[in-house]
């Protein structure tokens, strides 16, 4: 593999340096290397980040391709700067065997454009009542870490508490989607003023801080680790401040979408606002980036969840929940943390590649921009301000909050092991 | 007017007004020989019921044909989220057929909003009902009803319900009727309480501009005006209240109670009436009830809205048109 010399970058953001590549692995950090015989990169003053990681995606293959496949979601996934992205399981079939991970695993290993690393079903078919053969995910090549039911809530909690328990034999982490099922019955948008008015039926934060207080609860009986998915309350910041204060280990996400938009958006009726949780209150949202820039809130993750035109172009009730944001995570992340001042790049980089990665154990992502370590990078063009054109997205799918919104920051360059998939903005 | 008639927090108050005096006007029709104005001639209005209903689509049909427009019933039960009978595809057809406009009734909060906004047809929309978010005919019907009763019909035109004290009693969380009735009777100048128990109400009501009490007795000789909302009896399941009986003794309305009300008062509800849970015999068929003129009204309220929405920019039957010579 060819040597790459990228010249005056900021590294995490810090004064500008040249970082040379020499196969899979970054060979040089410094001022004024030597080009020879290497490609060179003109950073010109862009930030440069280990790649990112996404600990919670949805590539929706197997089982419906006309939403995204594994090939189309790793492209859209190196086009937002992510080298590794963990696939969620409520694929069809659910990933909840050996067979069907590896499978998703097979496929990211054979297209290249980031790593895929599969999360396995908590139980049998997402139905919450009988665990998955959680053993045999992990030890089948996909070495699944990460068991999620996401989409539904593992709300029985003798079936949580054992999940817990049986994923510390080989160091896994239970992630949970925290949402109390008969509470919830017939939500379709945040419970407040706004649902009240439009008459849409209302996912109280309730559901979700109640869930995760009895989950952070279980995690320390059982003495393992419970990561929460997409926090989306003020409540929820605080239940896990506690937990964290009191030594319970528990790591929590946020998804961009939820440190921007709220609940005002749905007076539009347009489903493209329709997510799972739900966009929820101004001091929701506040509440969430101060979580995230104080590290209550461990990581960002995306939650990417692609779905076809035909999915969200119908009335309210009848659409899918969920939003594309593996092309706008990082954008909406400087324009709510870093050009408000609340994270640094520094930061950036520890919440979107280093955390991810050792939550989900993707070793060989998340390390530190220096010589000897794996070349996974990202290169961000933080000045730049454009209007996000879904019709340029390498998603399948287009189901954006954002189009036609100006959004900061653009990603050039990845790299994954030395190899560019992204190159001036355009996939190789 | 604004194109579209989607909810009754839409309405200025000036809007309002004017389809009430314009309801006067298309109320005389229903006392000609021949119930029948041109208004409407050569128009295409089309019902789209995606959800039970027998009344109102009855009043919105008769309404159409007494304006003389051509009238297409199309009736979708349980059709409205599958992926072949799309609210899209279903309203391209009707646009294709030449539809001028589309009466909406939709089990989906929102769904009449998106047809009138998502670009998906051209024809002005109404919502005849969507979800447990708006229905606002019935609340021009209702404040119709109560302008006729409480100020008279001639008395009444031109004016509003300032001061009119109303009382909703009932099932506020799942009913558009009374959204759409507390927007639009306090954009009349009228003072509403809703009253019902703590879980039948939605979280965040304190931002709505009413007031809002558990306790009937207590508001019964302020008012003016006492609407009974339907309560569904699958509600009980889910434990909205506790038996039928505890809610009828708290919150139904019976003689006795009536008896409380000033005597000017009137009753009203928006039907079906459950009998004996909401409201005893006696009161339903009292000469205080209103549900039939209710029903009535209905239809001229109707007219009065598509006449207005399909480009009225005259009185309706004071001017007769040339047709009508």
């Amino acid at each position: 593999m060819s040597k790459i010399l990228i010249r005056g970058a900021k590294v995490l953001g810090g004064e500008p340096q040249d970082v040379l590549i020499d196969g899979g692995t970054i060979a040089q950090v410094g001022s004024g290397l030597a080009a020879e015989g290497a490609e060179v990169v003109e950073a010109g003053g862009k930030v440069l980040l280990p790649g990112l990681v996404d600990l919670h995606t949805h590539l929706r293959e197997p089982g419906r391709e006309d939403s995204e496949t594994v090939l189309t979601g790793t492209r859209a996934a190196a086009s937002g700067g992510f080298t590794t992205v963990f696939a969620m399981a409520n694929t069809f079939p659910v990933a909840d065997t050996a067979g069907v991970v590896e499978q998703v695993w097979r496929l990211g290993k054979e297209h290249g454009y980031c790593d895929v690393q599969p999360i396995g079903a908590v139980t049998v078919g997402l139905e919450g009542r009988k665990l998955a053969e959680l053993g045999a995910m992990h030890e089948s090549a996909a070495g699944v870490t990460v068991f999620s039911d996401d989409g539904k809530c593992v709300h029985d909690a003798v079936i949580m508490r054992r999940a817990l328990e049986y994923v510390k034999a080989f160091g896994g982490v239970v992630a949970q989607h925290a949402q109390e099922p008969r509470l919830t019955e017939g939500a379709e948008m945040n419970e407040g003023i706004v649902s009240a008015e439009l008459g849409l039926g209302g996912w109280p934060a309730v559901a979700e801080e109640s869930i995760i207080a009895r989950d952070v609860l279980l995690a320390d009986h059982v003495g393992s680790r419970v990561h929460i998915c997409h926090l989306s309350t003020a409540g929820s910041v605080e239940i896990v401040r506690w937990a964290k204060s009191r030594g319970i280990a528990v790591t929590a996400e946020v998804t961009p979408h939820h440190l921007l938009l709220t609940d005002e958006l749905v007076r539009t009726y347009n489903p493209v606002y329709k997510v799972n949780p739900p966009l929820r209150t101004e001091r929701d949202v506040m509440a969430l980036r101060e979580a995230l820039a104080d590290g209550t809130i461990d990581i960002v993750a995306t939650d990417h969840a692609p779905h076809p035109h035909e999915d969200k172009d119908c009335e309210w009730a009848a659409a899918a929940m969920g939003m594309v944001g593996l092309e706008t995570a990082l954008s909406v992340v400087q324009e709510t943390m870093v050009d408000t001042g609340l994270l640094d790049w520094a930061g950036v980089a520890d919440r979107m590649s280093v955390k991810p990665a050792q939550i989900g154990q993707a070793t060989g992502h998340g390390r530190p921009v220096s010589a000897g370590e794996p070349a996974n990078l990202t290169l961000v063009d933080t000045a730049y301000r454009g209007l996000v054109e879904p019709a340029g997205f390498a998603s399948r799918s287009r189901n954006t909050p954002y189009e036609g919104r100006e959004l900061p920051g653009r990603v050039t360059h990845t790299w994954l092991r030395g190899k560019a998939t992204l190159v001036d903005g355009k996939l190789t | 007017m604004q194109r579209h008639l989607i909810s009754a927090a839409d309405l200025t108050r000036d809007d309002a007004v004017l389809i009430l005096d314009t309801a006067e006007e298309m109320a005389r029709v229903a006392d000609r020989p021949i119930k029948k104005l041109p208004t409407l001639r050569g128009r295409t209005i089309v019902n789209l019921f995606f959800e039970d209903s027998t009344r109102t689509r009855i009043s919105f049909e008769a309404a159409e044909k007494r304006l003389s427009a051509d009238v297409i019933n199309f009736t979708a039960k349980g059709s409205s989220v599958s992926k072949g009978e799309s609210l899209k595809d279903t309203a391209q057809t009707l646009e294709a057929m030449g539809v001028d406009a589309v009466v909406i009734r939709h089990g989906a909060s929102g769904a009449p909003y998106r047809l009138a906004n998502s670009g998906w047809i051209d024809a002005a929309v109404v919502n005849a009902g969507d979800g447990t978010h708006q229905h606002p005919t019935q609340a021009l019907l209702d404040a119709f009803t109560m302008r006729r009763r409480l100020i008279g019909p001639d008395a009444g035109l031109g004016q509003d319900l300032e001061g009119k004290r109303i009382t909703l009693v009932g099932d506020v969380l799942h009913s558009r009727v009374a959204r759409s009735n507390v927007d639009l009777l306090h954009t009349l100048g009228a003072e509403v309480t809703l009253v019902a128990p703590p879980t039948l109400l939605p979280v965040g009501i304190e931002t709505w501009p009413c007031e809002v009490s558990y306790d009937l007795d207590s508001t019964l000789s302020k008012s003016d005006a006492v609407m009974m909302l339907r309560v569904q009896r699958e509600r009980m399941n889910a434990a909205f209240f506790p038996t039928e009986r505890e809610y009828s003794r708290r919150y139904g309305l019976d003689g006795d109670r009536m008896a409380r009300m000033p005597e000017h008062a009137i009753v009203m509800h928006p039907g079906p009436m459950v009998r004996g849970m909401e409201i005893t015999a006696e009161v339903a068929d009292s000469d205080r009830c209103t549900v039939v003129e209710q029903v009535a009204n209905g239809v001229s309220i109707r007219m009065a809205v598509l006449y207005l929405l399909l480009g009225g920019n005259e009185p309706a039957v004071t001017h007769p048109r040339t047709e009508e010579k």
